[in-house]
């Protein structure tokens, strides 16, 4: 990992689709350069995945995001790792994190309907042994994901001629 | 994302009056010196645009970021806790400090914040400003040329003669002291520059500086230059002209939080000279503009304190449209010097057989892009367009295909 990697990170993080041969010329580097770097770094799994963001209600998409904050009893041997590994595996939580604060981990869980979400919560997570306490807050309303701002159309007004 | 400004409001055609009438009012009532001053070359192209649907602009001279959004909020925190009322005629002093502190670190240029910055409405009130302060009526202003299509209107509002000292593209668009010496007269005053360039994308070097700066103390003239592109330097380091010791005591510098900090509309920048010259330029502040908006000054104290990485990555964001757009330029049969600052390209159009005027109304017309005619910014800009590569990269992809496809239409 050097400064151009970086860089490459930087602007695949704005825009993955963008073609290697574009990439290479605005950073200065050659196309088999750009995918040289791609492909070490996707070995080494510092790039993950390529992916979009989707504002899902504006597809129509009457879907139900929460933010469950869980408690946990930390395992002597393995700390937070051996139930958060647990919890992670289930599709419907879609990001799972340790945080400090009055809780420890914190999931995005995405199900149908609040019945589906409540029931998958109480009763695959709330029931694992190690779980003390979970609070769960369903989301009304995404302002900004993964850096994109959804209420808003980003950009700037501006005059189509200046000097 | 291209635009339909048939769509858009408050760019109407509203100044359409009766000729016959605005003539008449003309000759009665409009100075001789306001008349001297030519209209904008561009009206012709904005009221096209009103027409037209799906155009993407490179015709734009300013950024497409939003102002950092925590020196938006200092500019609100102004607003609010009601720090509304007039500055100090210099401006803030806490700004006035921290412009100080920014110049010597970032360019080794030192002026006192007491008597040596004056916080302007934007480098354009410091263009006049400097103009009126050192101007006197008949005397001779080289402007580098092309350049901001203010330079030579200041002049001439001053009562002084523009001189255009042409930077071509051979030249790499630079002042060269051949160039120089063969336009200098008993009657010359001023130099007023612009690097890195608009329209060109031209920077002046160290070596570039120094090979003129002797040709200016020998024949005791002053310098204006205008920095607002300085934060936009591609390759190496901007080299300000007040660095250079001959050149401190006769040179005037302009710079702004416009174009590094994509603040253009809160018109904030400064002006920087020896004491003495920042003295009478300061009478004349006083009485015109008498304070920099406020809220925009407290605003630019936040851009100096905190925007350090905003502006980075803004300058990173450019530095790559810059390479991917003149690659494409050049893949499509436009040459085009490697801009090495701001964020334009103006290559040539003269391998098409168009004008540049032709060529930027058809390209339009025709294929939807908006650019500016090289014509616009002087004589040395005829047979080149100037294309902002201020669009997001998207917009300069299709933009690169549309004028492809609309040279290849020719």
């Amino acid at each position: 990992m050097d400064a151009k990697d970086r860089e490459i990170l930087r602007v695949l993080e704005s825009d993955s689709r963008i073609g290697h041969e574009d990439l290479g010329t605005m950073l200065n580097l050659s196309k088999a350069e750009i995918i040289k770097r791609i492909s070490a770094m996707e070995k080494t799994g510092v790039i993950r995945k390529y992916t979009a963001v989707i504002d899902w209600k504006k597809a129509g998409d009457d879907g139900v995001t929460a933010v469950v904050e869980v408690k946990v009893s930390p395992e002597s041997e393995f700390g937070y790792d051996r139930i958060a590994d647990r919890v992670a595996r289930f599709p419907e939580v879609k990001s799972l994190r340790l945080v400090t604060g009055s809780y420890d981990l914190q999931l995005i869980v995405c199900g149908r309907t609040m019945q589906e979400v409540s029931e998958f919560v109480s009763g695959q997570i709330a029931s694992l042994e190690s779980i003390r306490e979970t609070v769960t807050h369903i989301v009304m309303k995404t302002y900004k994901e993964y850096g994109c701002e959804l209420q808003r159309s980003e950009g700037v007004e501006r005059l189509p001629y200046s000097f | 994302m291209a635009v339909n400004y048939r769509e858009v409001k408050g760019s109407s055609g509203s100044h359409i009056v009766s000729e016959r009438r605005l003539s008449d009012t003309r000759k009665r009532y409009v100075s001789e010196r306001a008349e001297m001053i030519p209209p904008s070359g561009i009206r012709k192209f904005f009221d096209l645009l009103l027409t037209m649907n799906d155009v993407i602009s490179l015709g734009v001279g300013e950024p497409d970021f939003n102002t950092p959004w925590n020196v938006s909020v200092a500019g609100i925190d102004s607003v609010e806790r009601g720090a509304t009322a007039y500055t100090s005629n210099k401006g803030l002093e806490e700004l006035r400090d921290l412009i100080s502190s920014y110049l010597i670190s970032r360019y080794g240029t030192s002026y006192d914040p007491q008597n040596e910055i004056i916080i302007t409405g934007g480098v354009s009130e410091g263009l006049d400003l400097a103009v009126r302060t050192v101007v006197d009526p008949g005397d001779e202003v080289l402007v580098a040329d092309p350049c901001y299509v203010s330079y030579s209107p200041c002049v001439t509002l001053a009562g002084g003669i523009p001189i255009t000292l042409p930077c071509p593209a051979e030249d790499e668009f630079r002042i060269t002291p051949d160039t120089l010496m063969e336009k200098i007269t008993r009657k010359t005053k001023l130099l007023m520059m612009n690097f890195p360039n608009n329209p060109t994308g031209g920077v002046m070097k160290q070596g570039d500086l120094e090979a003129i700066a002797d040709i200016l103390v020998d024949h005791d003239l002053l310098l204006l230059s205008d920095e607002i592109y300085s934060e936009l330097t591609y390759e190496g380091r901007h080299v300000s002209p007040a660095s250079i010791d001959s050149l401190w005591e006769r040179t005037i510098t302009l710079n702004g939080f416009s174009k590094a900090y994509s603040m253009t509309g809160w018109r904030v920048g400064y002006f920087c000279a020896p004491p003495e010259i920042t003295a009478a330029a300061l009478k004349i502040h006083q009485y015109v503009m008498l304070c920099a908006p406020t809220m925009s000054q407290y605003a630019a104290v936040e851009a100096l304190k905190h925007a350090e990485e905003a502006k980075d990555r803004m300058v990173a964001e450019f530095r790559m449209r810059r390479n991917l757009f003149v690659a494409g330029l050049n893949r499509i049969g436009l040459p085009c010097h490697l801009p090495k600052g701001a964020f334009y390209a103006f290559p040539s159009i003269e391998s098409t057989g168009l004008s540049d005027e032709d060529f930027a109304e058809r390209l339009l017309v025709e294929h939807q892009v908006a650019v500016a005619p090289g014509s616009a910014f002087g004589p040395s800009g005829i047979g080149h367009i100037r294309c902002a590569y201020a669009v997001s990269r998207e917009d300069l992809d299709e933009a690169v295909k549309r004028i492809g496809e609309f040279i290849d239409s020719l």
